[in-house]
């Protein structure tokens, strides 16, 4: 067949995207590994393995506090690249991310109201903020359905700016309510995101809810890229568009509101990894999906390892992921290939 | 004889409530031909595709895919009978040009399931069938929009359907290319295939249609075979427009001013 010719090229290039990702993973766990290691205990820099095993409070500081942490950094930033690639792919909008559907506000919101008028306990905190951003999610959709203005992307994102902008005045009425003293500081560092204080237990509560997003979304991996064509278009294609893109949003959303609510608002992490997840291999979601929530892991880690060890105090984990995901992001569009249509 | 490809029976539509734009629509399209839905602009016509993809439900009448209704399909059966390849289509990703014909594959394929080397070989072939094969692995926003025009057909003839939907086909293609897809659209004929199209160009619909339906607001002006249809005076109704048809060496050409 006459066909075959330009095949073999696209087959070579999908079996070097599996490698790549197969690398990536690799380049994951080793990193882990060292992470691990790494630490200001006892001297700032990299623990030895004799050490390790010589040294009980070495061991149970390395079990006890970095593991949790450390697969919580790697879930989180796998959850909101996976998140952030369907969020930007159903609505047809690389500018997204997964928080924009009042879901970050909402969190913010109810961690708020917890440390304000709930006594701020971390259970309640944790509770009151996945609620809320549930919450937010929920608003939105209800607004969209009742807007009488423009095609289902522009009346859900219209809708989830405006539930948004509601919860962000909520949030500012109550750091004008909290004490200056002792709410407002407990606010701000949890706006500012981190992992300072993860233990297995809220690691162990989340887990079920963030492996079943994140399964359900990598199984759906090659019928995303119909989601991202138009209604009537994926309709034609055998979809049910807006059954399954609800469905998609939903389990992209779920499991970032229990990660956000347990380690504050840690943001550009779902807006620039899926960029340069599709910048590395393309667009088509079989491949982008997966290197993003690979490449989303290894960098909340990376930022983490910082965040814990470059200064004596903890550095809040959204400063470094906002600092190293703007640089990143500039570095991206001053490198952009012209594209002869947008 | 073959039971029908499509028909509308009495079907009614509108998309705000006692403001029908589709009144009492009634058309056979037999299998194997090739129908142009003509008509000024608002006046109905890629509604009606939508109606007969069964996006937009009729609010009366009964629309009928071969010999039985649409709505007795599921969605993965209706994506196998019809295709939709619609006038322009947003792509803010860089997707290569195969990976997007690819997705006409969908319909063969479980919820879950990945392309598999036969859906690639399709895809590819499809290319190869509008000439795009060279370009399969380009970026997609590369393309002109006359090679997008034809990679979404390629698309749909990757979902290999018994009944193509096309909304203004020709409305982005230079005239090699708009040659070139009179004879896709041919082609497709012979095999048996059943399209139906939207067109404004006159000379598109004379070079490839048998059956054409004329639509005027509120509905159907006149349904039938070219022949009978495609007259100076219908046309002239339906565009509020003087019309002449002129033979020129044999090929029948419309004539306004």
């Amino acid at each position: 067949m006459s066909t075959s010719g330009a095949l073999p090229a696209v087959y070579a290039r999908n079996h070097r995207s599996q490698r790549h990702l197969l690398v990536l993973a690799v380049v994951l766990l080793v990193m882990a590994g060292f992470s691990l290691l790494v630490g200001r205990y006892p001297t700032p820099g990299l623990l030895s393995w004799n050490r390790l095993t010589s040294d009980e409070l070495a061991w149970r500081l390395v079990v006890n506090l970095r593991l949790p942490r450390l697969l919580t950094a790697i879930l989180l930033g796998m959850t909101l690249s996976a998140a952030g690639t369907v969020f930007q792919l159903l609505f047809s909008n690389p500018l997204v991310e997964p928080g924009f559907l009042g879901v970050s506000q909402g969190a913010a919101f109810g961690a708020a109201l917890s440390i304000v008028f709930l006594g701020g306990s971390a259970i309640v905190t944790q509770s009151a903020a996945a609620f809320f951003a549930l919450a937010g999610l929920g608003f939105s959709y209800l607004l969209a359905h009742r807007l009488r203005y423009g095609g289902w992307v522009l009346r859900l994102v219209l809708a989830g700016i405006a539930v948004s902008a509601l919860f962000s005045a909520g949030l500012g009425l109550l750091k004008y309510l909290a004490d200056p003293l002792r709410q407002l500081p407990e606010i701000t560092f949890w706006l500012l995101g981190g992992l300072a204080s993860l233990t297995w237990e809220q690691l162990l509560t989340v887990l079920p809810v963030v492996l079943s997003g994140l399964l359900v979304i990598f199984l759906y991996r090659w019928r995303l890229n119909l989601l991202a064509l138009s209604e009537e278009t994926a309709f034609s294609l055998g979809a049910a568009p807006g059954r399954e893109r609800w469905m998609l949003i939903f389990f992209a959303v779920l499991p970032t509101a229990v990660l956000i609510a347990i380690t504050g608002i840690v943001g550009w992490v779902g807006l620039i990894i899926p960029h340069i997840a599709r910048r590395l291999f393309g667009a088509e979601a079989r491949f982008s999906l997966p290197s993003a929530m690979l490449l989303g892991g290894l960098f909340t880690l990376l930022c983490d390892d910082l965040a814990r060890t470059l200064l004596a105090g903890e550095i809040p984990l959204g400063i470094l992921t906002s600092l190293f995901g703007a640089l990143i992001f500039l570095a991206l569009m001053m490198f952009q290939k012209a594209k002869t249509q947008s | 004889m073959s039971p029908l490809m499509l028909s509308f029976q009495n079907v009614t539509f509108g998309y705000r409530r006692a403001q029908p734009i589709l009144q009492a629509v009634n058309f056979e399209l037999h299998p194997g031909r090739i129908m142009a839905i003509l008509g000024s602009n608002g006046v109905g016509k890629t509604t009606l595709l939508y109606l007969a993809l069964g996006w937009l439900s009729a609010w009366d009448g009964e629309i009928c895919l071969d010999g039985h209704t649409l709505r007795s399909y599921s969605r993965q059966e209706r994506g196998r009978w019809l295709a939709l390849v619609p006038q322009s289509e947003h792509t803010p990703f860089d997707y290569t040009v195969l990976d997007y014909v690819l997705m006409g594959r969908a319909p063969y394929l479980p919820p879950l399931g990945m392309p598999t080397p036969a859906d690639y070989a399709a895809a590819m072939q499809a290319l190869e069938q509008v000439g795009l094969a060279a370009m399969a692995e380009h970026p997609v926003p590369q393309l002109s929009s006359g090679e997008r025009q034809l990679m979404l057909l390629a698309r749909s003839i990757a979902q290999s359907p018994r009944l193509f939907l096309l909304d203004e086909p020709t409305a982005h293609l230079d005239l090699r290319n708009k040659s070139r897809l009179i004879q896709i659209m041919r082609g497709l004929r012979t095999q048996g295939v059943t399209l139906l199209m939207t067109n404004h160009e006159p000379e598109v619909v004379l070079a490839v249609a048998d059956d054409v339906l004329l639509l005027e607001p509120g509905g159907v002006a006149q349904f039938g075979p070219l022949e009978q249809v495609f007259t100076a005076e219908a046309l002239s109704r339906v565009y509020d427009l003087p019309i002449r048809l002129v033979d020129v060496d044999g090929h029948r050409q419309v004539l306004w001013t």
